[in-house]
């Protein structure tokens, strides 16, 4: 009988998505409501993808705010709820703060994932669950070429795979005793840990989120790696470790005995009484050391569990090892293969300034899956979206709105813009919302483009282009205090640079 | 050490690179030639790592934001108002003069084969080279090179 219930059997579908994580579950939902026929595969037995099991002290690192200055629901509303997907019914939007207890701004991950699964069901995302991809291979079909994917169910074949697996597969570095050291995704409950000595190698957000949750347990806690931490208070961006997980830095500085060095692992050492000796060469310029401990976990992160794709010729880079995309998250090298979810980041964006896009992170993801659903509807199945015109005189109050309101320009700041086309009839039409990288990049037809950038220095500021006849003027406006992005000022920047367009 | 060709290769056909190799892979740039081996290392994890397509933008004439740029593997042409001026390889570094002068790019750089690179956002270029005084140095050597040739070459 479950046989029967399950979705998806093995044969030919036209896109195979690959995950049940939040990008799998925003690319399923948003092909499904462009109607673009799909089947859905994943090795997990329901939704959720990492957030089943991570983070590991079990609290979110991305907020949402019950409360907000918009009202629940709404498209501006987005801004401040970084978790819920993208629906486009009432029952589908801002499912996350219904669920939380009120206890914090950062859901639980058991809220995170009762949110993940409430919207699968909601949206009627159907997924074939206990169904692992095991191996790919390409073969000439009637139309061009196609991929095959051995699962433990049976081949799947489609001419256009969308790989949304996370990055999620533990990575201990090479190095002289790694071995004997726990990654993070195995580290025990924490109350075993209680009066041991324990050294972390790694000094990003996993290190210092473990870190936090021994405070209380460990008699001596030791982070390592070769560059000095950096925090996200200090970068003005999503860049270094959150505030949330500070207080070991701040233990370390005020001297209550947590250590934070900088210095490469020599290699790692086990006593025959089964303790370690982990010999360091400091980066900073101190002599080398070596620092006994009861427990060394490496919290090195994580790479992405592409199968077979690399062998196939997928180019991968990075010590993630995400593949290297096109600006619509497909394989710089292997056409056909896109990405959705956390291995989007591999697009990177334009990175002004230094600052990433929010790719790695669902409130990222979500848009950038949703836009990835638009391209391929349009590209392999010639569903094409509504382009209304824009009257000129509407053109500046538009985009200014949606700089103001627009959460993919909010949340994917200098990465997805709100465009504008230059009509061959006249005027302007919009043409949604796309890679900001395509349209300086790649040529096309003029165009007016709206984004929000940040610089590193704490602002948050709206960027107008305009592309005409292939070239790129960039038009920056001064910030504002209090982050309203619709100023008089705004709206003069769109009115000039508009002009422009039509006339090149 | 020749072997450009076989160690994109490996990257590109298999799988990662590792970060620890990148530390033998900058040893022999002429940038990094003063430093000890921990420094090496602790300079590859200070630097993204980035890779770009063939044809794919690196810097863009005319916009803000750029960053300091060293090539690992590939290469890539410096490109003004559509022309072509040079070609860069492994172990050249650009994108620094725009950032220590706070100015756009004057030039596109394009990636002309698959192209990998360590990358220093513009913000962390003055921390990171007045923390890093030989590597100032050694970056003004270049500097003052590409002065005198173009002095030379006036004359």
């Amino acid at each position: 009988m479950a046989e029967l219930s399950r979705p998806f059997p093995p044969g030919e579908y036209p896109v195979v998505v690959v995950g049940s994580g939040p990008g799998a579950l925003q690319v399923s939902y948003s092909l499904g409501r462009l109607g673009v026929n799909h089947a859905v595969i994943s090795a997990d037995p329901s939704a959720g993808g990492m957030f089943r099991r991570w983070p590991f002290f079990q609290r979110l690192l991305s907020w949402t705010k019950p409360h907000a200055p918009v009202a629940r629901g709404t498209r501006a509303y987005e801004r401040y709820d970084w978790n819920s997907l993208l629906g486009e019914t009432p029952e589908t939007r801002a499912i996350q703060p219904e669920l939380m207890d009120g206890s914090s701004y950062f859901p639980s991950r058991p809220e995170m994932e009762a949110n993940l699964v409430a919207f699968a069901d909601r949206a009627g995302v159907a997924i074939r669950y206990d169904c692992r991809w095991t191996a790919t291979r390409l073969e000439d079909g009637p139309t061009g070429q196609r991929f095959v994917l051995e699962t433990t169910d049976g081949p799947y074949t489609c001419t256009a795979l969308v790989v949304a697996v996370g990055v999620a597969e533990p990575r201990t570095p090479p190095g002289l005793g790694m071995d004997l050291t726990t990654h993070y995704a195995d580290v025990r409950p924490v109350e075993t840990y209680a009066g041991k000595r324990v050294f972390i190698i790694g000094k990003q957000n996993s290190g210092f989120e473990l870190a936090s949750g021994l405070l209380p347990w460990a008699r001596q806690l030791v982070l390592a790696s070769p560059s000095p931490a950096r925090l996200s208070v200090d970068t003005r961006s999503l860049v270094g470790i959150r505030a949330r997980y500070v207080q070991p830095f701040e233990d370390h500085v005020l001297g209550g005995g947590v250590s934070v060095l900088d210095a490469a692992i020599d290699r790692v050492e086990r006593a025959v009484d089964g303790t370690f000796l982990v010999r360091l060469r400091r980066t900073d310029g101190g002599a080398d050391m070596a620092i006994e401990a009861d427990e060394v976990i490496a919290a090195t992160g994580f790479v992405t569990p592409l199968v077979d794709l690399p062998a196939l010729g997928v180019a991968t880079f990075g010590a993630s090892g995400l593949p290297a995309q096109t600006p619509w998250w497909e394989s710089a090298s292997l056409p056909g293969v896109f990405f959705a979810g956390t291995i989007g980041q591999g697009a990177k964006g334009l990175q002004k300034h230094g600052i990433p896009a929010n790719s790695g992170a669902v409130h990222g993801a979500r848009y950038n899956a949703r836009v990835l659903a638009g391209y391929l509807a349009r590209t392999r199945f010639g569903i094409g979206p509504e382009r209304p015109r824009v009257a000129p005189g509407d053109v500046s109050r538009f985009l200014a709105t949606e700089l103001a309101e627009g959460p993919e320009l909010f949340h994917q700041r200098g990465y997805l813009a709100r465009v504008l086309t230059a009509d061959p009839a006249g005027g302007l039409r919009d043409d949604g919302v796309q890679p900001l990288a395509e349209i300086l990049d790649v040529g096309g037809p003029d165009a007016l483009v709206a984004t929000l950038e940040a610089d590193g220095s704490g602002a948050i500021y709206p960027v107008v282009y305009s592309r005409v006849g292939g070239q790129v003027v960039e038009r920056a406006i001064e910030p504002d205090p209090l982050l309203r992005f619709d100023t008089t000022d705004t709206r003069l920047a769109i009115e000039d640079l508009a002009r422009r367009i039509g006339k090149g | 050490m020749n072997d450009v060709a076989p160690r994109f290769a490996l990257w590109h056909h298999g799988r990662v690179v590792a970060r620890e190799e990148l530390v033998d892979a900058i040893a022999g740039f002429a940038l990094f030639a003063d430093l000890t081996d921990p420094q090496l290392t602790a300079i590859v994890h200070i630097f993204e790592e980035a890779f770009y397509a063939e044809g794919e933008r690196v810097l863009r004439q005319g916009l803000t934001g750029s960053g300091f740029h060293i090539i690992l593997d590939g290469e890539a042409a410096i490109v003004v108002d559509g022309q072509e001026r040079a070609r860069l390889a492994r172990g050249d570094f650009f994108g620094e003069v725009s950032v220590i002068l706070g100015e756009s790019p004057i030039a596109d750089v394009v990636a002309t084969r698959p192209l990998r690179c360590l990358v220093l956002p513009g913000p962390r270029v003055e921390p990171f080279l007045v923390a890093h005084p030989r590597v100032m140095y050694r970056m003004l050597q270049t500097q003052a090179r590409r002065l005198r040739a173009a002095n030379r070459w006036r004359s």
